[in-house]
Order: structure tokens, then sequence, then C-alpha cells
């Protein structure tokens, strides 16, 4: 493992465990080098909290969330309703946490999906000496080029039906949405997989590792990837949050939930005829959704930097 | 003084450019006494209810610009090819017809001199035909009279399949013949009782034909003036970008005196509903904004900043749930919801009759629909003569339970009720509309307590609305067991309206889901009532066979009436503007003025 590149904890635990006299394993010295981003760690926390709240939530505030209630419509945040109502009188907080375990899940399966798919495509792509690369890069082009909403429109058409059938009616679009935003939102990820493939194969430590008789799946896998991790970790932050949107972007036309699940997206479509009397019906369900994003930003932004063996923290 | 100049002079007392005693003065001066003056008016029906706009300036001109909003862009300029309501207004703009509705639903002459009645000899003793007599010194927008030819020659463009005209329904079936320059003759085949639909209202308007004579049939589509229009209209054409933008200047020349008083007018384009109300009652950048499909609530607030008023007129239009009677679950010959199928447990009446005491009407009026709408139980409900005094609505979710008990519909540990093994579990469909989806929220709370299990499901207005073939979320697919929607009465008469409720209209696969009666459901009773209402002559007999269409599908419980609609505009306070629930917001503009 020698050469120009400098040592690399994490790309070569062996060599990691013997360079360091405390020995100390990649994982434990990726946690150290993270906690010192006082940015990721913060936001860490609050996207835990994001999570909690959704989850445990409901069993500690135990209101429907469809409760019409006619003598508290547009009420701003009290005891009885801690976010405030909408214009039917039904307690915002309640939705919330319904809504936001819909659209948190959405947007981490849809950021897993995109992710896979990218980083095999580009793997494979920027490992190929011949063929592969350039037919799978026409693939990408392919997919950045199709109009994604007609063609959204269309899969939806086709299958919204049979997914239904199966999963229910809420699981089958939560199916569907994640698939299709997750198989629309892989090409950046695959890009950017294949460049940095492009860059490492040719390095000294993967000739090292292929002389000492590495198979290709292994200079892959051990060599490789860990040091492609770091851009695609910060690109598939960015896909969370443009899931979300997308996810909104989807009720609005009415292909997404139905109306009356209360996703973060349809909240705040909801509410913006009424920005001006009833604020806080867009900002609690518009906080959560910039905290979200905003918090797995810095936490990937973090996390780069923790992998970032050239890094030194 | 000869018959022409009389009519001439008792068109001006009727747009009150003339006063009554004036009128009579006149008369006097050659040598007609003021009784026999005054039955002239009589006969002419000036007596007859009117309920325009009273027009105060006094000379025309001079008002400056004026600016209309609509949300909806129009695309085309020609009113017989104008399916939407958008192109119908712009186009109102430049054409007429010989005369318009009112908002209380009276006729008003526009283009003709007098509303044909009994008593002037306009409409024959056996309902076959309809003599219309024209305005004298009317002239088109270049110059050109306006004669008998081309009412005579709008009447062949429309009639014609090739042209492909959306108002040919009301040409088809007629023969127009010209008696002189000033009078033409309608002739039906049958005694018609609602006649005033060719030559009057949105499909009526006259086309002049030395620019469109060319373009008749296959070629109409061709005609420069489909874009630049030549009419009669207060406003002549300056310039239109399709989608975007549509300007006029006055018509120095209109044949109503004193009016138009604006100078120019502008009318724009693009945005959304709420956002055309803000434009008029929030910043005023507007004079008029059209179709405001917004919560009261958010009118009202802005209403609050004093610059803009709304205006709610009353119109035919009804807001109501279908109960699908047929299964939409199944397929049968290439289609579901076919009438050869018979829905699970919709099919029920008694189901039916629960599902109507779970509607919450005064809540979705009161609470959503403020001025947009009225509750009610009845299909039809203006003109009033027309609404039915025996349906009655009620909202009791105890009662909806006992009758699904007394039905055997027991709840399972879901708490969904369910007879051997059909669960009462519904797709309620509708468009994306807040309103709408607030009203869905509401039925279905009250339906959970029912026991029965809505789920909800929105439609883009494009789509639903679209006569699509291959889309199956259109309205009248009715691929779901519930279905809500507004459907327009676009005449003061309900007999075209109740076609809805007869079996020959059924949506189906054959007639590619065009058919009228999208609920499906038909009774031979509802049939019979509607064949004799289209021949009665006697108005008082012919609106109990209609009421009593309407009574057989609301009884049934099939058609779930929810609120009678108004038409919701909004307009600065100093505008003085003539909306009309029966005809388009622009069909009287040219009374229209600022003060």
């Amino acid at each position: 493992m020698a050469g120009s590149t400098l040592a690399s904890p994490s790309a070569d635990p062996g060599v990691a465990a013997v360079a360091a006299p405390a020995s100390v394993s990649p994982a434990r010295e990726t946690w150290r080098r993270f906690r010192r981003h006082r940015l990721a760690m913060a936001s860490a926390i609050i996207l835990g909290l994001l999570i909690f709240g959704v989850v445990v939530g409901p069993w500690f505030w135990p209101v429907a969330i469809n409760d019409i209630d006619f003598s508290a419509t547009l009420q701003g945040p009290s005891l009885s309703h801690p976010f405030g109502t909408d214009d039917l009188g039904q307690d915002l907080l309640a939705r919330m946490m319904y809504g936001g375990r819909i659209s948190l899940a959405v947007g981490l399966a849809a950021m897993v999906v995109a992710t896979c798919v990218g980083v095999v495509i580009g793997a494979l792509a920027g490992m190929s000496r011949k063929y592969a690369d350039p037919f799978l890069m026409w693939v990408t082009d392919l997919f950045l080029s199709l109009p994604q909403l007609p063609l959204l429109l269309l899969i939806i058409y086709l299958f919204r039906e049979q997914l239904k059938a199966v999963f229910g009616v809420e699981g089958g679009v939560f199916v569907l949405i994640v698939v299709v935003i997750g198989g629309l939102r892989w090409m950046p990820v695959a890009r950017l997989v294949r460049a940095q493939f492009l860059s490492l194969r040719e390095k000294e430590f993967v000739e090292a590792a292929r002389a000492q008789g590495a198979t290709k799946l292994r200079q892959m896998t051990r060599h490789i990837l860990p040091n492609a991790l770091g851009p695609v970790i910060v690109a598939s932050t960015i896909e969370v949050s443009s899931a979300i949107i997308a996810e909104s972007t989807l009720s609005f036309l009415g292909l997404g939930f139905p109306p009356d699940i209360p996703t973060w997206g349809r909240l705040l479509f909801d509410a913006k005829d009424q920005l001006d009397t009833a604020p806080h019906w867009a900002l609690f369900p518009g906080a959560a959704i910039f905290l979200t994003v905003l918090s797995i930003n810095f936490i990937g932004d973090g996390l780069r930097d923790a992998l970032d063996p050239r890094r030194v923290i | 003084m000869n018959e022409q100049e009389i009519r001439g002079m008792v068109a001006d007392v009727k747009e009150g450019t003339m006063s009554r005693r004036s009128f009579i003065q006149r008369m006097a001066a050659v040598g007609i006494a003021a009784p026999i003056a005054s039955q002239i008016l009589v006969w002419n029906d000036v007596a007859m209810a009117d309920a325009t706009l009273e027009y105060k300036p006094t000379k025309a001109g001079g008002g400056g610009p004026l600016k209309m909003l609509l949300w909806q862009a129009p695309t085309l300029l020609n009113p017989h090819f104008a399916s939407g309501t958008k192109d119908q207004i712009a186009s109102r703009i430049f054409f007429e017809p010989l005369a318009g509705w009112d908002k209380e639903g009276n006729l008003i002459p526009q283009l003709a001199a007098e509303v044909p009645s009994k008593a002037n000899g306009g409409l024959s003793a056996d309902g076959k035909e309809v003599t219309w007599k024209l305005k004298p010194g009317v002239k088109w927008h270049d110059g050109k009279p306006f004669t008998a030819d081309d009412v005579v020659f709008t009447w062949e463009y429309a009639a014609d399949p090739a042209t492909a005209a959306y108002t040919t329904g009301a040409y088809k079936d007629i023969k127009v013949e010209k008696v002189n320059d000033l009078t033409v003759k309608v002739i039906f085949k049958e005694a018609t009782p609602f006649w005033a639909d060719a030559f009057v209202g949105v499909t009526g308007q006259i086309l002049p034909k030395h620019h469109f004579g060319e373009y008749k049939g296959a070629k109409s589509r061709e005609a420069p003036a489909n874009l630049k229009p030549v009419g009669t209209g207060p406003y002549k054409f300056t310039d239109f970008k399709p989608g975007d933008l549509l300007t006029g200047v006055r018509n120095e020349d209109y044949h109503v005196k004193n009016q138009p008083q604006f100078d120019t007018l502008e009318v724009k384009g693009g945005g959304d509903a709420v956002s055309a109300a803000r434009a008029v009652l929030q910043t005023g950048e507007y004079d008029y904004a059209w179709n405001l499909q917004v919560e009261d609530d958010v009118l009202k607030r802005m209403e609050t900043g004093g610059r803009g008023k709304v205006s709610a007129v009353p119109s035919g239009d009804i807001e109501f749930i279908i109960l699908n009677p047929t299964d939409p679950w199944t397929e049968v010959d290439g289609e579901r919801s076919s009438v050869k199928t018979k829905h699970p447990t919709l099919s029920d009446p008694k189901v039916r009759e629960a599902i109507n005491l779970l509607i919450d009407r005064d809540s979705v009026q009161k609470f959503i629909y403020g001025r947009g709408g009225t509750a009610t139980a009845s299909f039809v409900n203006e003109p009033k003569q027309f609404k039915s005094t025996k349906l009655k609505y009620e909202f009791n979710i105890d009662k909806a339970n006992k009758i699904l008990d007394d039905a055997g519909y027991k709840k399972g540990a879901d708490g969904i009720r369910e007879k051997d093994g059909k669960k009462l579990k519904y797709v309620y469909q509708t468009s994306i509309n807040a309103p709408r989806q607030k009203t869905q929220a509401i039925i279905k709370q009250a339906c959970q307590k029912a026991g029965i299990d809505l789920e909800l499901k929105s439609v883009t207005a494009t789509v639903f609305f679209s006569s699509d073939v291959a889309n199956p979320d259109t309205y009248t697919k009715l691929y779901v067991d519930m279905e809500m929607y507004t459907t327009t009465q676009p005449q003061p008469d309900p007999e075209r309206f109740l076609n809805q409720f007869v079996s020959w209209e059924i949506a189906t696969k054959e007639n590619k889901w065009l058919g009228r009666n999208v609920s499906r459901y038909s009774d031979p009773a509802a049939d019979e009532a509607y064949k004799a209402a289209q021949k009665e002559l006697d108005p008082v007999k012919r609106a109990a066979l209609l009421i009593k269409v309407n009574e057989i599908f609301c009884e049934a419980n099939i058609i779930l009436p929810l609120l009678s609609r108004t038409r919701v505009a909004a307009a600065l306070n100093n505008l003085s503007h003539d909306h009309s629930g029966w005809d388009v917001d622009t069909w009287n503009l040219a009374a229209w003025y600022r003060s």
C-alpha cells in the first residue's frame, strides 16, 4: 500500500490497524472524525429527533388525524393543539406525525433505491475496459433525456391498480413512488461513481491489489468503492430532499397518495391559500421538510469528511 | 314614421336610452294617442321583467381602459368553436347573438329588435315556428350592414357537419328562412317548447357572411377571422396572443346609444383562481376576474381590503355525487361500470339511502362554499318553477346506522360493515380543487362513523373533465363507486340539462363515453316523462314533467345533490358589471361602466 497516495485508514483496514499504534477499527475512526464535525453532529441529533417524533409521537399524542371540528378552524398553536389546526379544525400535530412517517420513508427509501442503482451501474461502467462502459453511459444519457413527468404518468397509469391490489392503497402507492422516483434519479450518482472509478482504478494501491491477485470484484468492493464513497454520499443526500418534493408534486397531480393522507408536501400545498391568516399551517410542515433536508445534507457533508482518507482531522 | 322606426324607438326605450315618457310624446307628435303608444310598449314586452344593469353614463367613451383577468386564458375567438367558457367569454366581446339571458333568466334582445312572443306574433301557436325581427341600423365592425343574410348564413355554417362547430346541436335540426332583410323565421320539425336555443346566448352568436362565407364546411378552421374577429360587439378587435392577451378598442358605431363607456379593453390570461382574486380584490391591478372557485373565507378576507367586491349570481349549476349502481371493478366487453353489471352493495337502495343521510350539506355550505353555493336536495334548482319542493335533505348518522343495521350490514373487526362477505368500502373520486377535497374529507368522516370506509381519490381537472377515450380517470367513465363534480346548466330551461337522466344517453363504450347519463341508472318512468316534456307546450304541465324526472333520480338516491352553485366573480368597487348565471360574463359587456 505504498505510492503517492497518502495512507488511508479506511481504504484498507488491515494496513490501518498495523499503522496506527493505538488500534482503532475503521468504523470507530470514522465515528471519531464524524463527531468532530459539529454541524453534522447537530444535524444527526435533529434528524434523530424528527424520526423519533414521527415514529413514537402518535403514541403520546393519540388524536385522530381526520377529526373534523368546525368550532376550531385555523387556530394557532395552543395547548389543545400544539401545532394549531387547519381549516377543517383537524389537529396539525397529529397530521404532521402521520404524514412525516410517509414523507421520511419515501425520501429515505427513494434515496436507497437511487443510490444502489447508481452505484452498481456507475461501478460496472467505471471498471469496464470494453463495451460495457459506453453502453451503460448510453443508457444513462437515455434516462437523462427522458421527459420524466410523462413517463411517471404512464408508469402510474399502467401499474397503479395492480400494485394497489398487492400492497393495499397506501402500500401500493408507496412502492410505486419509491421505485419511480428512485428509478428516475440514479443517473447523477452513476456518473459520479463512474468518474471516481475511472480515476481510482489506475492508482497504485489498486495496481498493488491487482498484483497480489485480487479479483475484479474484490478490487471494486474492497479497494475502489470505499474511496469513491464520499461524493456519492453527498449526492444521495440531495436525493432525499428531491424525493420528498417529488412526492408532493405527484400528490398535487392526484397521482400520489390519496388526498386525505397528510404527507408534508400535501400539508404545504393545502396551506398555501391561507398563508396570510394561518401561517402556522404552512410553517410547521415547511420547517419539517427544511430541517430534514438540511440536516441530511450536513450529515452527508460530515460523512464525506470523515470518510475522506486524505483529509486530516 | 314607419314601422321600422317605431321598432327602433321601442328598442331605445328598452335599453333605457329613451324614457317611456319621451317615447309617448314622440308618438303623440305623429298622431298616435298615449294609450296606444303604451300598448306598443306592452306588446313589445317592455313590461316584461328585465334584470339587466341600469346604464348610467350619458355618453359613449371616456371611461379609459377596462382590464379583465381570465385565469384560464382564451385560445380562439370563433364563438362556434368555443367549447370552453373562457373562449365563449372572449368571443362574446366581439360577436353578439340575437338575444341573451339576464341574471333572472329573462331573454333580453341584443341584435333582435324584440324578443319573439305570442303577443307580438313571433311565436306560432303550434310551437313550430319562431319569427325574429332584427334590429335595424346595426353595422359590422368593417362598416357593412348587418342583415338577415348573416343570420341565415350562421345557421348554414353551424349546421354543416363538416364545419364541426361545437354549437351544431342547436342548429342541425332546424330550418331558417329569410323573410325580408330584417326578419328571419326559424322552423322546427316538431313542436318545441324551448325554442330559445338557436341564435340565443352562448350558442347563438351571429357571424358575418362576408368574412366567413368562403370558409363554411371543411375549410372552417382556416378562416383568418377565427383569430381576427369582425363582429357587431361593443369593442373592435386590436390584437390577440392566444393563451395570453387579447386587446380591443371601443366600437364608435355601436348600435346602442351611449355605449360602451370604456375606450380600450384588455383581457389577460394566466394564473389560478386565487391569484386572480388577489389581483382584483387586494392589489387592484385588474378590474374584473371571473370564475373564482376559491373558498369563501379566502375571498372574504381579501374583500376586507376594501378595493373590490365579490358578486355571486344564482345559476343552474349543481355540485352532486353519483352513486354508481353498476360494478366498476369488473370488466365486461372491454368496459368497467357496464350497464350489464350490478354493484355488489350500492345496488341496494338501503345503502344508498344511508349514504345520503351521511352528507352534512349545511356544514359543506357554511364552512366551505359560503356564497359559492346553497345546500339542496334537488338536482334542478333554477329557475325556481322547475325546483322540486318535495325533496328534502337530512344529516343524521344514527338514522343511517339504523338503516344499515336493519338491512343486515354488520360491523366487522375493522369497524367496517359487511353483509355476505361484501364490505362497504368505496372509492370516492373527484377533481383536484381545494373545496372538493374538503368536502370529501367531511363526508369520509361521517361515513366512517356509520361503518362505511371511503378511499378518497382526486384527479387533475384537465384529465377528469376530458373526453379522452383512453384515460380511465375521466368522469364519464365512472370507474369508481362514488363520484362528485359540478354539471353546468347553460340555459334557464332544464330540458337539455335533464337528458343526463334518460336511458338513451347512458355513457358506454359504444358511444365512446360521450353519453350524458354518467350515472348509468335508468327508469322507464323518467324516460317517459322526459319525452312527454319535450313536446308539452303548456309551461305548467311541462315543468311538472321535468320535476318528476328530477325526483325519480334523487329519490332513488342515485344522484345526491349537494349544492346549487352560484357563479362568483370579483370586480373593483367602482366598476358596475352585469353578471348573469345563464350566459357568459361578457354577455352585456357594452353596459359595463366605471363610476
